[in-house]
This record gives structure tokens, sequence and C-alpha cells, in this order.
């Protein structure tokens, strides 16, 4: 029930898209546009959690309100939400979801392009009926069968052979369509079947890019439903800051019943572990609030550190708040395992050899102390025309993938080594860089 | 129910659901200064780029981020280039966010402005009163709220004001901002202003507060480590009280203090202190260098250059603060420094250094130049080894080859240096002429009072280090028409005895020897007031302002009373008119029936002394014909025994001091007054008595009037003998 409403939903989208001139919708997408450019510019929307869900929101109305082509849908739909995708990042560099988001976005587009194509060439090949067969089948399953398209078909990143041979399909498969473009006398015959499908095609989309706002709006719970076979009775759980995944999965173990405590560092500067020791206190965990240069001295304690993460490199790193790196150090000395919790919007395809990606977010330093208390120490009047003073407040830090145990995501525990092969399920290689200009066509 | 519908009676002007007014901001684009000339000729200040952005962009980003929806940005001077950068401007097309401007071409201060904003009636509520060089990153929530709770229980709370900590420099007595000292007397629990004191660098630890101050309150807190952030939470009451009074100009020079003295009205000002988040205004250049360095410090978060660059061109954030845009050409050999930034399609020549310094876009650096602590702005080129300290270089100037800037100059727009030719430091130089002199009606009173006091200030700088600066000026003089071969501009000359001002408000650090300097003339000052501290030396600055201002206001007056009483004289007006007149003027300088009564007397003596006279029999007669005159005047004011025997003190000095001629007509004078009923017996016989203990100076006119006072005693007994038989 809920799927169809949701379904119905989106041909109200759809309809308005078609319907209405391309001169009537433009500007509000673009004033939306511009208004989660100038959030994001400012900096006013915290987590990498509430990113994702704006960006993925926003491309769903992109995609619902472009008008496609008869022919290159998915070329058109794709430099559509590059264009978008692009500024997007341009807007904070450093909130790496965002990019995650445009081009699982993008990924999405070729593989139900990709796995409507080969529906097509099928049809095309065998008879008409089988095209309705096709349809229902999508409609009970989109994602599925585009997940199995895209893996039989778009996995650069295994091994060769595989990827070659199945790299030649949807090639013939695209070549043959631009060429009946161009040619009247045949595609007069088949222009109905292409409005239907570019018609499908977006419909396909923009369900699929529901999917994974779905995905993206249930991760925690997805991640928290794993706790317990994570979390044992009497264990001692440490963690550094304040993240929303990790207080679900904690209180998830919790509420299976696992007796365990808390150990929190407070997380400095901006001290969240007291929040988070709060909001433990407040759902009946056991809770102990140390300083972040205690984890040393309590690690031994510890079984079990849980962290949240900012961002998971495509080689298992991770970007996390800063205090992590020595926490996941204090772990490694004492064997005691480094469990980092990232939903997948966090997994990010990039490495972090990559410059761009390992931009720190340098904030403000009245974060580490009173301007007001400091002025006398910041004064530029004499001397050499420069404080003697500095105050520096990165806020992440980079986690080698050799420090972290384990990953646990809304599809659960994985290895670092095999955070590569997660990453290639969800991202297509094409769209690694968003700034290239427009991709060729399939 | 019951709170709320109280609220809304005590505040008749705000409607009751007050909640849902949309937050407004009044925006000054004009700072009615003139502190950034000759840059400010030609472009407003507003649209000065602090680290290659224009300051409005940073207050507009605040007010946006802070939870204004409505800006009214008020324009005037350069109006049309402010509206047209606004049109152009991302704010114009951003929802829930509207900036409307007002143009004003014949406001010249703040309070003009205000009132013009309240003539137009757009404001309806309370709203936030900034002006366009002020950056801030603080969070209004707090202090609206305050501002609001504190409305709700007292009507009369209609400002808030948001300070800052920050030390003045021991030595120079000025902010870091480069402003000078603020002294605040702020009441610890309420957070109340009670006292607000600028320009306190100068009086060297005296300073007089009135004493009913700590009468009325019973704890106070006297800070000179505040800061004044220029940022007003303001109620709908402050326009209309810019419009009641017609002579405010500045909002804090005439405004708050005026507030502050007034106790008719009752109004209040409240402080909100920010501790961690930054706010501070660009007043001067040193306040330009200081905050241009407080963003790149990224104490400004988030309006700091990697998130506010506009368009196309990203800033990113490299090690030790450097700050590059796209698309730099940058030699290989050329070291930039920690703290710089440079602007998109900039190119840098070999070996070229720069350090702690802004560079704009599209500018042309040569190479081997040197580049430190300096601001260039866009499209700047600057030729082979060149060298620029403590500089600020506008759009478009040209340095040619090996020219040089030494600390503290401004160079105007489009400049041209010529080559080899080395600029003095602290020099301005622009295209246009130096104005041949200060146009009064711009610089208004308050600047005009500013200057006062340096000028008092600098006597003793003057004296120490004039010589090589009168030399400095005199080769500017020389030098003027030409800067170097193939330059082109003028080389502003500085007034006389605004060299003090210029090493204060530069972007240049203070020099050493400077400090030393001050250091040393503190010392001897400080020595002066201990050897002698009933004779400070060279007392014109050490004296307290409020007693000055007490003096000045009786003297003043004293005059106001006479010409009053002169036009009355001279065009017969009624006495009860004269009456209403000295009355209002009794109270616009808060002072006592019995200063008015000694005025009056005063006038009336100084008639009588101006009527022709030749003998003292015809001043006697003159006199007595005023005073038959304007007896009833004089006696409006003399309620009771206290004001006659002022009057007679009056006529005292008046005798002594003024008009010797008077001086042996004091009995008869006297006698005049007591038969005209104007002085009772009593009264004389106090003022007898009040003076038995006196000097034998003072004792004068008492003897003189022996007799008269002798016949006084007796004439009651004998009217009582009278009347007993």
């Amino acid at each position: 029930m809920d799927q169809t409403s949701r379904v119905l939903q989106i041909d109200l989208y759809y309809d308005l898209g078609e319907s209405g001139g391309r001169l009537l919708i433009m500007p509000d997408v673009q004033t939306l546009v511009n208004e989660l450019l100038f959030k994001l510019k400012k900096r006013k929307i915290e987590g990498s959690h509430a990113t994702a869900r704006q960006t993925a929101i926003l491309l769903r109305l992109v995609i619902s309100q472009q008008r496609i082509p008869y022919t290159h849908q998915a070329a058109a739909l794709i430099d559509a939400v590059k264009a978008v995708g692009e500024q997007l990042v341009a807007a904070n560099p450093v909130e790496l979801a965002v990019g995650n988001i445009v081009r699982r976005v993008l990924h999405i587009i070729r593989e139900e392009d990709l796995s409507l194509s080969t529906v097509a060439m099928v049809g095309l090949n065998v008879s008409a009926v089988s095209d309705d067969e096709g349809d229902t089948d999508q409609d009970d399953h989109p994602v599925l069968s585009a997940a199995a398209v895209a893996a039989a078909s778009r996995n650069t990143l295994r091994p060769p052979s595989l990827q070659t041979l199945l790299e030649d399909l949807p090639d013939s498969a695209a070549v043959p369509h631009t060429s009946s473009s161009g040619d009247d006398s045949e595609g007069k015959s088949k222009s109905a079947d292409k409005s239907s499908r570019s018609r499908r095609l977006k419909h396909d989309v923009i369900e699929a890019v529901n999917e994974l706002i779905e995905d993206i709006s249930t991760s925690h719970e997805q991640i928290a439903e794993q706790a317990v076979e994570h979390i044992h009775q009497n264990e001692v759980i440490l963690t550094l800051g304040s993240s929303r995944t990790v207080l679900e999965f904690l209180c998830a173990a919790k509420e299976k019943k696992r007796s365990f405590r808390v150990f929190v560092a407070e997380g400095a500067p901006r001290y969240q572990g007291h929040l988070l020791a709060k909001e433990l206190v407040a759902r009946g965990l056991q809770t102990t609030l140390i300083a972040d240069s205690a984890v040393f001295a309590m690690i031994s304690r510890v079984n079990m550190v849980i962290v949240g993460a900012h961002a998971v490199m495509a080689n298992g790193g991770v970007i996390a708040p800063v205090g992590l790196n020595m926490v996941a150090l204090a772990a490694q000395r004492h064997a005691v395992p480094f469990v980092v919790l990232a939903g997948s919007h966090k997994l990010c395809p990039l490495y972090p050899h990559n410059p761009e990606v390992l931009l720190n977010e340098l904030r403000s330093p009245s974060e580490l102390l009173d301007f007001g208390e400091f002025s006398d120490c910041m004064d530029f009047g004499s001397g050499m025309g420069s404080p003697l003073l500095h105050v520096v407040n990165p806020t992440f830090d980079y986690v080698p993938p050799k420090l972290v145990s384990l990953f646990i995501t809304d599809t659960g525990g994985h290895n670092p080594s095999y955070v590569y092969r997660l990453i290639a399920d969800y991202y297509s290689t094409d769209d690694l860089v968003l700034q290239r200009k427009p991709a060729p066509v399939n | 129910m019951a709170p709320k519908r109280i609220r809304a009676r005590a505040v008749s002007d705000d409607p009751e659901d007050l909640a849902r007014v949309p937050l407004q901001a009044v925006l000054l684009a004009d700072s009615f200064t003139t502190r950034f000339r000759p840059i400010t000729l030609e472009r407003p200040k507003v649209l000065l780029p602090l680290v290659n952005l224009p300051m409005i962009e940073y207050t507009l980003a605040w007010l946006e981020s802070a939870g204004v929806e409505e800006v009214f940005v008020f324009c005037c001077a350069h109006a049309k280039q402010v509206m047209s950068y606004l049109e152009n401007s991302q704010w114009k097309s951003l929802p829930k966010f509207s900036v409307t401007t007002i143009e004003s071409h014949n406001s010249i201060s703040a309070g003009d402005a205000l009132r013009l904003i309240y003539e137009r009636n757009v404001i309806h509520g309370d709203f936030v009163l900034i002006s366009g060089d002020t950056l801030s990153n603080m969070s209004l929530t707090r202090a609206l709220q305050e501002h609001k709770e504190r409305k709700k229980k007292d009507s009369n709370a209609i400002m808030t004001m948001v300070v800052q900590r920050s030390k003045p420099s021991p030595i120079t007595q000025q902010s870091r901002l480069g402003t000078d000292g603020l002294f605040m007397a702020i009441d610890p629990t309420t957070k109340q202003l009670l006292y607000y004191e600028e320009n306190t660098n100068h009086s060297k630890g005296t300073l007089s507060i009135d004493k009913m101050l700590l009468v009325d309150n019973t704890s106070i807190t006297l800070h000179n480590d505040i800061q004044d952030c220029y940022i007003d939470i303001c109620s709908l009451e402050v326009l209309s009280l810019f419009t009641d009074n017609f002579d405010y100009q500045h909002l804090r020079r005439h405004f708050v203090k005026g507030l502050l003295i007034d106790d008719i009205m009752g109004y209040k000002i409240f402080t909100h202190e920010i501790h961690s988040s930054y706010a501070a205004r660009v007043d001067n250049y040193r306040g330009y260098d200081t905050i241009s360095k407080d963003i790149i410090q990224r104490w400004t978060y988030p309006l700091v250059p990697d998130v506010l660059s506009l368009g196309n061109s990203a800033t990113k954030l490299e090690r030790q603060g450097m700050y590059r845009s796209s698309e730099i050409g940058q030699s290989r050999s050329a070291q930039i420094g920690p703290h710089t930034v440079i602007g998109t399609g900039t190119t840098i020549g070999s070996n070229t250094k720069i350090t702690n310094s802004v560079v704009g876009k599209g500018c042309t650096i040569g190479s081997n130049a040197v580049i430190e602590g300096s601001y260039v702005w866009d499209n700047v080129i600057i030729e082979d080894e060149c060298e620029l300290r403590h500089a600020i270089v506008c759009d478009g100037v040209v340095m040619k080859s090996r020219s040089v800037l030494k600390p503290g100059v401004v160079l105007s727009f489009k400049v041209v240096i010529g080559q080899n030719f080395v600029v003095p430091p602290y020099s301005k130089v622009s295209l246009l002429k130096q104005p041949t002199k200060q146009d009064s009606d711009e610089e208004l009173e308050y600047a005009d009072n500013n200057s006062d006091t340096l000028d008092s200030a600098t006597g003793t700088m003057d004296k120490l280090n004039g010589d090589p600066l009168l030399e400095f000026s005199e080769m500017e003089h020389h030098v003027s028409s030409e800067l170097g071969y193939g330059g082109v501009g003028y080389i502003w000359s500085l007034c006389e005895g605004s060299h003090e001002e210029e090493w204060r408000h530069s972007v240049a650090p203070i020099p050493a020897e400077k400090l030393a300097e001050i250091t040393q003339v503190i010392e001897d000052d400080l020595e002066l007031v201990s050897q002698d501290s009933n004779a400070p030396a060279s007392s014109g600055e050490l004296k307290p302002d409020t007693q000055i201002n007490a003096e000045d206001d009786a003297v003043y007056f004293e005059k106001e009373v006479e010409a009053t009483f002169l036009r009355a004289v001279n065009e017969n007006v009624e006495v009860d008119h004269v009456i209403l007149e000295v009355n209002s003027l009794r109270l616009s300088y808060n002072m006592q029936a019995a200063d008015c009564a000694g005025a009056i007397f005063h006038s009336m003596m100084k008639l009588a002394l101006d009527a022709p006279h030749s003998m003292q029999n015809e001043l006697l007669r003159n006199v007595h014909n005023t005073v038959n005159a304007w007896q009833k005047l004089l006696k409006s004011y003399l309620p009771g025994k206290d004001e006659e025997i002022e009057v007679i003190l009056k006529f005292e000095e008046i005798c002594l001091e003024s008009v010797k001629e008077l001086s042996p007509l004091f009995t008869q004078i006297l006698h005049l007054l007591y038969d005209k009923d104007i002085i009772t017996e009593e009264a004389i016989e106090d003022w007898e008595s009040e003076k038995k203990d006196a000097d034998e100076a003072d004792r004068v006119f008492v003897k003189q009037a022996e007799i008269f006072l002798q016949w006084l005693r007796e004439a009651p007994e004998e009217d009582d003998e009278e009347d007993g038989e």
C-alpha cells in the first residue's frame, strides 16, 4: 500500500514536469537549488545525514522536472543532475555526502537506463509482448533488477576479463539507438515505444531515488538493528563526541535488554559528548563522561570503541571528528576493536590521496577560547604586525584503514579492505570526477 | 493571557502578535564620517573590500544568518553605487530575506537617517540597527529574547547594545580596533547601561561620574575594557525619539548619552555581552587591518574567505592560513607567506615575497617585489622590485618599478606611482585634489569635537616630535604635484596636528619609537601629577569633563537669561511671557530657582548700568527704575529666603567682580530691594550671620551695610512698639 501511494505521488511530480512548460517550472527548481546551495555555503545544514537527505530530495525534483528529449534521455538526465551536483559540491566541498548522493543518483540513472535498454533490446529482438512483462517486472523490483543488470555490466572494479565481457553489451545496445534517432523512416515506428520508454525511464529513476531517500532516512535504524550482534552483556563501550547513529545503536542494544556501560569522551572543543551523555542517561544507560585526554587511561577497561564518522573513503580510511585518530591509536595499542558506524550515504568513492578530499574545515577559534578574554593577545597594532598567538580549530581527523576493525553500514558489517567493493556497488566509475564535461552517452 | 494583555497595553505600538512580526533591520550604508578619505570620495565605505569582499557583504550575510527577514539599507553617500551593487547581488534573489534600499541625499548623520526611516513608516517592531561596516557572527536569538523580555517587564527598556570584552592597549589607550578608549558603567545584575563616555584615552586616570549614579544603584561595575560592537537591538521608540529630538545626530554621542542623562522620560539602555562570538566595526584604517586579520584567522567563521567567496572563484584554505583562489599564476620562486589571501587571476612574479597581506583579483605583481602586511585591492599592477609595507592600495593602481610605499600609505583608485619614487609614511594619495577646506557641514559637530580633544591631547606630543614631522609635511608640499617620473595623483597634505591621529589610525603597526615616546610621556605626566596634584600639567584635558560642563552650563544659562531679558526690555514683552521663557531655559539647563533669580538680577543690574549715567545718583535712579519695572519678574523666582540670600550674594559678586561702579551703591540698592519687598528682613539677617565667620575681604559689604543692618535690627522693635501702642 505504501509503495503504491508513493508511486502516485511520484506520478504527480512527474505529470507536473511533463505538462507544465519548461519556462514555468525551471525557475522554481532553480530557486530551490539556490536555496540549498545557500544553506550549504553558509554551513547551515549540519551533519551528513541531513545533507544527504536534502540533496537527494532536491535531485529528485530536478529529475522530475527535467524535460526529456526523445533521444539520449539518460544523457539529458545525467547532464541535468551533474550541472546541479557540481554546484552543490562546490558550495561545501568539505561535506562529502553531497558528492556521494549526486554520484549515487547518477549511478541510478545509468543503471535504470541500462536495464531499460537491455529490456528493450530483448523486446525488440523477441516480441512486443515481452514489453508488458518487463514492465510489471520493473514495478515489482525496480532496484533489484537494475542492480542486477548493473552488477552484470558496469563494474569496472571487477577483474578485467569479466568487465570487458559485459562492457560490450551496453555499447552495442547504444549504437543502434543513436543511429536510429537520425533515421526518420525507421524511427517513426518506434516513436510511441520511445516516448513510453522515456516516461518509464524517468519514472524508474525517480522510484529508485525514492528508495535512496528511504535508505538514507532509515539508515540509523538499519544500523541499529545490528547492535545486539556486536554489543554483549556487561561490556564497556567507549565513544567520542556525539553521533546520532551511535546513540541509536547503543539504545537499540539497551532495548534488547543488553546491560552494558558507556564511556563518553567529551569531544573537545565542541563538547558534544556532553549532549550524548545526557541523552544516554535519559534512556537509562550507565554512562561515564571522561575528558578526551583520559581516553588512553581508560582504554584498557574498554571492550569496544564505537564511533560515528563524517565520511568513509574508498580505501577504508575514515574522516571523523577531531580526536578520533588518537582514540583509534589507543584502541590499537590495547587491541580493542575500533568499530565505525556509517550509513551508506557516507561511503565516498574517492581516495584520500586526493587533496580535494582531505580538505579540513577549520572552524572558528572561538570554540577554543573566549575572544574577549584573549583579545589583547591578538593585537596587531604593535610589534611585527602579526599576533604571537594563533588558534587553529580543525574539525576532522583522518583515521587510516589499518586502525579500523570493522565498519557497520546499513547493509551489514564490513572489513576496511572490503569498502572499495561496497563502493563499486553504489557508484559508477564514470561519475567519480563530477567536474568533467558531459560524459559520452552510455 | 493575562501577561500578554499587559504587554499589549504597555507597548502600545506593538500588535499583540509580536512574535509573528518578521525581524527587521536597518542597515546604514554610510558611516557619516570621513575617516576613510580619500578612498571614500570615489566609492562608499560599505563597498570597500575587506579581505576581497565588500564590507556590506559581511553585514548582510550575518543579518541573513541571524534570522533577520527584512533589511532596509539606508544609502546616502554614493547611493547609486550601493543600490546598483545590491541590485546585482545575490541578496535580492533570496527567499525570506528582502533587501530594500532607501535613498537620501541630504542626510548628514545617523540621526537624519533614522528620522527619514521613521517617516517612511516601514519599521513595525523591534529592529536591529547596524551600519554597513560591521561584521559579526553572533547569534541574535539570546539578545533578542532578552530584549523582548525586558521590554515586556519595563516598557522603558528600549535598546540593547551589544558589547564585547576587549582590553585597550596600556600604552596608547586605544582598543585593538584603533578606536579611542571607551568607558562604561554597567549595572552588573540588570546589565543596564548607566554611563557611556568615548574618547577617554587622554584623561589619564581621572574621570568623574555623577555621584547620583552611585546613589541610585546598589551595585555598579565600571569598565574600560569593553568594546562597543555597534550592533543595537532597538524598539520602535528609538525611531520616534530621534524624531522628537531633532538635534540627535550621532548614535552614541547624542542618542545614547542623551538617554542616559535624561531622567524625565526614564528610557533605559541595556547591554548584551558576547563572549565567544565575534563582532566589530571597521571604524578606521587600523580597525580595517585588525578585522582583516581576524577574518583570516577565522574568528569570524563562517564569514571567512573560503566559505563566503562569491561566484565561481572558490577560495581554498591551505596551510598556515593561506587562502588561494583558483587561476593564480604564481612563479615557482615566489614566496607566499602565512596569513595571506590571493584573489582570482592574480599573477605573481619570481622571487616576490608576500606575507600577512591580502591581494585582490586580477593583480599583476612583478618579480622581486616585497609585499608585507598590505592590502592590495583588485586589478593593481605592481612592477618589479616594488616594496609595499603596511599600505592600502586601491583598485587600478599602478606602481612603476622600484617604487616604495612606506608604512601607513593609502593609495586611492587608479593612482600611478612613478619609478623609484618613495611615498613617505602615512601619506594619502588620490587622483582627486584634497578639498581645500574641510567642509564643516559634512564634518558635523562631533567631528569637530573629536579634533578638539585630539588637539588638546597632541599638545605634548607635538612638542616632542614636532620637528621631524614638520619636515615631512614640508616635503610633501614640495612634491605634491608629482609622484615621481610618470606618476599621477596628488599627495594629500596632512592637517597640522593630525599626525597624532595618523599613526594611531593607520594600518601600520605602531612604531616602537612611538610606543617608547608615549610611555615616556605617560611617566612624565604621572610624575607631574604626583608632584603637584593641584595643578596638573597643561591641564585642559585633565579636568573632569562633567565639571567643565556644569560650569559651562552656568555661564551659558546666565547669558541666555540675559539675552531673553534684554529682548523683553527692548520689545516690551509681557512679564508673564518672560517668566515662561526663563522657565523653559531653566528646565533645559537643569537650574534652580535661585540660579534664575541670580541671573535675572544680574541682567537687571547690567541693564541699569547700560542706561546712560554720569553720576552715582543717576545710576541709582536707573537701578531704581529697572527694579520698579521688573520687580514682578524677579519676585516670581524668590519663593523663599534661600533664593533671596542667593540674590544678595550674587549682588555682592557683581559688585566685586564685574561692575565695580555699583559697589558704593551697595547699601542703597539693598535698601531699595528691601523697600520693594523683594528681599525680606530675615534674608538680610541670615546673610549677615552667614558672613560673620567669613574673611575680612568677604565682609566688605557687610561693613558697608552696617548702618542699614543696624537700622533693620532696630526697626522691628519700633514697629512692635508702635503696634503695642
